[in-house]
């Protein structure tokens, strides 16, 4: 077993267990702190893939304004912040089957794919994968359609948010 | 490769051949090496901080004039080591309804964050932690971290008193991430990359040269993000008390009063990184490597001289005036600069360095100009509003809307 597995297996058991504490925990502030550990997880995962700019983006995205807004949204919003009532529903041995069919099939596609069993190659010394990846992002042959896309909605929600805000006079 | 030309792979060749030569695994002697060298660069990190904090208490001695510490010791230098055994000899209190692991979870948070940046920064050319491609990314990343345990401990401590300075603080950071990060892209279009080496390599004329405004807007958002007077809401003493950690007592306030000061030095540390070409000054950098570490602090704690000289000398401001000076302002401006400043690199990039360098410095002062003017007018408009609604009170007059005029004066 090589260093990186080691740090992956130990990634992957954090993310599981602290992806299970978010939705087994009363406490939603504790709830929210688990959710934290969880994308940080990613994060560790990212970098393991030699994906620097994604690593950093998910701790600045995630941890630096949505896991932050729900604490914000939890301690403004209710007085008691334990939940009490049943954490299960009816429906749990359905949800149960569609994960469990959503990972066998996920596992099964991967498995066919040449990379399944490799670690991430390190780049050629020099490589600029940043660069790369904002030259990408812009080319007409590269992913220039779904970025602008992206922007337009987000811009769309961000109209949106400021409309439903504003004070009527 | 010698001691003088490049110290810290010297060392750690050394420690190599000394530990595989024990008998350890390659592997673990290059794990443990580098953990070596963090606990290295953290515990020289926290040797800085014990003597900030007698250079905090000298600075803001001479902004007031006073003396400062001067009873322990020569110069009163002693006197941080003392203020240690009093943090440490104090009770430990936990409030009742405190959420105990967050809680104490938050204080190393705190320091954490700050230390996590030090990862990033060029001491010299070859004594780095680690040299990101996304570095300038990664300031804000760590600085996610800080806002995220500064809501814990508020949180945590169950204190209404912490909340709102929570509150307030988070609410400062948050707005005032998109100026600093828009500014930090400047360096980044100029230099080319966002490694902090690249940038500091490529700085043969200073940055703050070639994006005055944009290292002004740096420094601005870097004291708010430290919550620094005159941004300092989240512990206005006159209104809450200190802020989120009002009920630390002992080492753990001492951690949070450790990190604020850290993170002062290291924001001028940064700043002199993006904006005063770092480690270099006219070719006395290649000398070696410790020389330039040298000059590196020099320069942090040049910036972090005028952190506190902003602090002890202007007042706090309140907080809609902060959050309209950051979205109404300094955002727009922000955004501006970027995008002038990227038009002007590329058009200019082909010309001679002199003109290259006029070109960028004077867009910036244009920039500066044309914004102190649409202020001017601006203020000058809400005067004749003011003072003419108040003309109109003392002064009842049949037409009350054509009193624009009378105002003025």
């Amino acid at each position: 077993m090589t260093f990186t597995q080691i740090i992956f297996l130990v990634t992957a058991a954090v993310i599981l267990g602290s992806a299970l504490m978010v939705v087994s925990t009363r406490n939603l502030v504790h709830a929210a702190l688990w959710l934290i550990v969880t994308l940080f997880g990613v994060a560790v995962l990212y970098a393991i893939l030699n994906a620097s700019f994604l690593a950093v983006v998910q701790v600045v995205v995630y941890i630096g304004a949505i896991a932050i807004l729900f604490i914000f949204a939890i301690m403004l919003t209710r007085r008691e912040m334990r939940d009490r009532g049943p954490q299960l529903n009816r429906g749990w041995w359905l949800n149960i089957i569609i994960a469990g069919l959503t990972f066998g099939g996920l596992f099964w596609m991967l498995q066919g794919w040449s990379g399944f069993s490799k670690a991430a190659a390190d780049f050629p010394s020099g490589y600029d994968a940043v660069g790369q990846l904002g030259k990408a992002l812009v080319s007409p042959t590269g992913f220039v359609l779904p970025f602008e896309v992206a922007s337009v909605l987000l811009l769309a929600a961000l109209v949106g948010a400021v409309y439903v805000a504003f004070a009527r006079k | 490769m010698n001691f003088w030309t490049n110290p810290v792979n010297f060392v750690a060749q050394w420690l190599l051949g000394l530990l595989t030569g024990w008998g350890m695994p390659g592997w673990l002697a290059s794990l443990l090496i580098q953990f070596i060298g963090v606990v290295v660069l953290v515990s020289m990190m926290m040797l800085i901080d014990i003597f900030l904090v007698w250079i905090e208490r000298k600075v803001v001695a001479r902004f007031q004039d006073r003396l400062g510490p001067n009873r322990v010791g020569p110069f009163g230098m002693i006197q941080p080591f003392a203020d240690i055994i009093k943090l440490l000899i104090k009770e430990d209190i936990t409030p009742d309804g405190a959420d105990k692991l967050i809680y104490n979870l938050a204080p190393v948070l705190s320091l954490m964050s700050v230390l996590l940046l030090w990862a990033i920064v060029p001491l010299a050319p070859v004594i780095f932690g680690v040299d990101l491609n996304v570095g300038v990314l990664y300031i804000i990343a760590a600085g996610a971290i800080g806002t995220l345990s500064i809501i814990l401990a508020a949180w945590a401590s169950n204190n209404k008193f912490a909340l709102v300075g929570a509150f307030r603080q988070v609410a400062v950071l948050v707005s005032f991430e998109v100026p600093m990060l828009a500014t930090m892209l400047i360096p980044t279009v100029l230099a080319g990359s966002m490694g902090m080496n690249e940038i500091v390599q490529s700085q043969n004329v200073w940055y703050i040269v070639l994006a005055p405004l944009a290292g002004l807007i740096f420094m601005v958002a870097a004291i708010a993000e430290l919550g620094r007077a005159p941004f300092d809401l989240n512990e206005a003493e006159s209104e809450i008390v200190a802020g989120y950690h009002i009920e630390y007592t002992g080492m753990k306030f001492g951690l949070f009063y450790a990190g604020e000061l850290l993170h002062a030095f290291t924001f001028g540390g940064f700043w002199a990184v993006l904006f005063l070409g770092g480690y270099r000054f006219f070719g006395l950098e290649n000398l070696g490597p410790i020389v330039a570490a040298v000059i590196l602090m020099a320069k942090a704690l040049f910036g972090y001289w005028l952190i506190m000289w902003v602090r002890y000398t202007v007042m706090r401001i309140r907080i809609d005036h902060m959050l309209a000076f950051n979205w109404k302002f300094l955002t727009p401006l922000a955004f501006v600069l970027l995008m002038l400043t990227a038009l002007m690199n590329a058009l200019l990039r082909g010309t001679s360095s002199g003109v290259y360098i006029l070109g960028m410095l004077l867009t910036n002062v244009i920039l500066g100009w044309v914004i102190i003017e649409i202020l001017r007018g601006l203020s000058r408009r809400e005067r004749e509003r003011i003072e003419g609604v108040a003309t109109v009170k003392n002064f009842p007059s049949p037409h009350p809307l054509s009193q624009g005029e009378r105002g003025k004066g």
